[in-house]
């Protein structure tokens, strides 16, 4: 058995608002093993993102908080930690990048001193000792030229580099556990493809875990081991990526994988749509979320939430009536939980 | 068929050697010290009815390209031949008479509409600029026009902010066609939409295109969403045009080494498939210093002496492809190429 580095159970998260508790994730429940990489995918507004400030106690700092649940980080519990004790676990232990690498690096610092910032306030390193290791990881992260390049300011890289500076900062205190929110979707199509080959070798290297979180399939297809898709606030469905891609069984996911246009079939024909838009949180439908948009909504759908149900495949999950064992139009499947 | 053939292939927009340079300006006294070259010497032609693709990376002049044509900029150099008719020649007021002919679309459906006008003074502005139309007219018009992009008109009297992403751009896209136009310059369209939202407008401008027989410029960063729209394709790169071609082939054999690079990188939505991929060293160079010679040269994975000095010229090496590198991969298309 892998060791689990990350479990999320039953987490739920949001904001207080004038029209009561808005549950931006609602009951998310996530595991990532060592060296795996879950990759968290869903439209704008689906909770991808306030599901990974929670899991890094940064939701405090946005006006949210962490209303129910667990996060476990190996045997720790990060929801019963005080602020001061995340620092230390910030950084350290789990580290996060963001979309856009030009905003997340300080603008008036140069590179050297952001990245010597977490190796001083971690690891107790000397200005000189932290300068080294900072030559040697903007090296490890394809930096050419490093000595020159951490006396610069961030203006004076590129995206993709300054993409690589945010990659070299998280990765500075060997974390278990990276998160990347949306990390190439700010870049062009070829830095896109530098970046995530070297996500993909700095993982090899340091056994690290990653939690992706990106609308893009096509990066999920190329980086996952899992994805979880989540659409309004909850997960609807879970596995393995050649099961999802192949056996998707939720009609959201069936439906986001054939709106894609895709490089092979008919060009100029009509593509799949589904219908209507991604409902916001203070109007969120009762029942299954996706019912109406849903092509196979029943009466049932617009009552109840539905649970996880294992579906074909190994750790597969789908959040839909559908596949319901107890429903009467579903046989059994035979996959159990653990 | 024939007939529409044969209208298919007369340009409806010719483009003669345009080029847009923009000022840097230094000091005091705003000294031009140098000129980022974004658009520089391009020629292609739109045929009438298609959908000409344009892609490129960010920096790479393909919306100042599309904005440049439509005389948003005026060109450095060069000209447009717009349906028979040169934009050089033209004074301001029969340019302000082609207007109506030649629309544009924005990649930002916040942005691009006033927020404190209603949807039915967004969508009839044009009409009021342009025609003599009595406010009923335009009022019926508007109408007309919601129900064609698929907007509810009985919501007319709305502010944009009571619409979703997707349904600003249908407000977009349906002040774009109020004038009956003939050609819609489609600058990031789709970029900004989910992918669900995405695949609606898609839909919805293929559906136009047809009923309105539009021609359309579609500029995009996402290579899967143009294939699908586009009959032909041009790929930019630093200011130039490195490659037309029509989209089946262009996708499946490349000509230009970047453009097999671009296409390399893209991530496919299917796990089972791995491609051997190019992965591009370095970052496109800046257009205020473009490299000598072929401006991808530095980048090159098969660049040679010869392509340090001296500029590719776009030629047509096979029917319909043209191509701007010294070496194209023409071998692979036509299958000669071995392993």
């Amino acid at each position: 058995m892998a060791e689990r580095v990350l479990e999320v159970s039953k987490l739920t998260a949001g904001f207080p608002t004038d029209h009561g508790f808005l549950k931006a994730a609602d009951n998310v429940s996530l595991k990532i093993d060592r060296g795996e990489t879950l990759c968290l995918v869903g439209e704008s507004g689906s909770g991808k993102s306030v599901t990974s400030l929670a899991i890094m106690r940064l939701l405090e700092y946005e006006g949210g908080f962490i209303l129910d649940g667990q996060i476990k980080l190996h045997d720790e519990d990060l929801t019963l930690k005080t602020q001061e004790e995340m620092i230390h676990i910030r950084g350290k232990k789990i580290a996060m990048i963001f979309q856009d690498p030009m905003s997340a690096l300080n603008p008036v610092f140069t590179i050297g001193d952001q990245i010597a910032e977490s190796l001083r306030l971690h690891q107790g390193m000397s200005p000189k000792e932290a300068e080294k290791e900072a030559i040697e990881l903007l090296r490890r992260v394809g930096i050419p030229a490093p000595e020159i390049r951490i006396r610069q300011y961030p203006h004076e890289l590129s995206g993709g580099m300054c993409q690589r500076v945010v990659i070299a900062i998280a990765l500075a205190c060997k974390p278990d556990l990276l998160i990347a929110d949306e990390p190439t979707t700010a870049l062009d199509v070829t830095v896109q493809a530098q970046i995530l080959d070297l996500l993909r070798k700095l993982q090899d290297e340091m056994g690290l875990s990653i939690l992706l979180i990106t609308h893009d399939l096509g990066v999920a297809a190329e980086m996952a081991d899992r994805i979880a898709v989540m659409y309004a606030g909850t997960i609807v469905e879970e596995g393995y990526v050649k099961d999802i891609f192949a056996n998707p069984c939720h009609p959201y996911t069936q439906g986001l994988l054939q709106s894609i246009p895709g490089f092979e079939g008919e060009r100029g024909s009509e593509l799949y749509t589904i219908k209507g838009s991604i409902p916001p949180l203070t109007q969120l439908p009762s029942g299954c979320r996706f019912h109406p948009r849903c092509p196979h909504a029943t009466p049932k759908c617009m009552q109840e939430q539905p649970g996880h149900y294992a579906v074909p495949g190994k750790d597969h999950y789908a959040a839909c009536w559908l596949h319901d064992p107890a429903g009467a139009a579903n046989e059994e499947t035979g996959v159990s939980r653990e | 068929m024939s007939a529409m053939d044969e209208l298919k292939n007369q340009p409806l927009v010719e483009v003669r050697n345009l080029k847009k340079y923009f000022p840097i300006k230094k000091g005091l006294i705003s000294r031009v010290v140098g000129h980022v070259r974004a658009v520089d010497d391009v020629s292609f032609a739109i045929r009438k009815g298609e959908t000409f693709g344009l892609v490129g990376e960010s920096g790479c002049g393909k919306s100042t390209l599309g904005r440049t044509i439509l005389r948003l900029h005026h060109p450095t150099g060069g000209d447009v031949i717009f349906d028979g008719r040169s934009m050089n020649a033209m004074k301001s007021r029969d340019l302000r008479a082609l207007r109506q002919e030649m629309q544009i679309i924005f990649q930002d459906p916040f942005g691009s509409l006033n927020p404190r006008f209603l949807i039915k003074d967004i969508i009839g502005e044009p009409l009021r600029v342009h025609t003599k139309a009595s406010s009923k007219e335009i009022e019926e018009r508007v109408a007309h026009l919601m129900s064609l992009v698929g907007l509810d008109p009985a919501r007319r009297n709305q502010y944009p902010h009571e619409f979703s992403g997707g349904q600003r751009q249908r407000i977009g896209i349906a002040r774009a066609i109020a004038l009956n136009p003939k050609f819609i310059v489609a600058d990031e369209a789709v970029s900004a939409l989910d992918v669900s939202v995405q695949s609606q407008v898609i839909n919805l401008l293929i559906k136009l295109q047809k009923e309105l027989g539009l021609t359309f410029l579609f500029i995009a960063h996402g290579l899967n969403v143009v294939r699908h729209i586009s009959d032909r394709i041009g790929v930019m790169y630093l200011g130039k045009m490195a490659e037309i071609g029509p989209s089946e082939e262009l996708f499946r054999h490349p000509l230009h080494p970047y453009t097999a690079a671009l296409l390399s990188s893209i991530p496919l939505p299917n796990p089972e498939i791995k491609r051997e991929r190019i992965v591009l060293q370095g970052d496109v160079p800046s257009p205020a210093n473009p490299p000598s010679g072929c401006r991808f040269h530095p980048r090159c994975p098969f660049a040679q002496e010869r392509c340090k000095s001296e500029v590719p010229a776009l030629t047509e090496v096979m029917p319909n492809r043209q191509v701007a590198c010294h070496f194209p991969l023409v071998d692979k298309a036509m299958g000669i190429g071995g392993k």
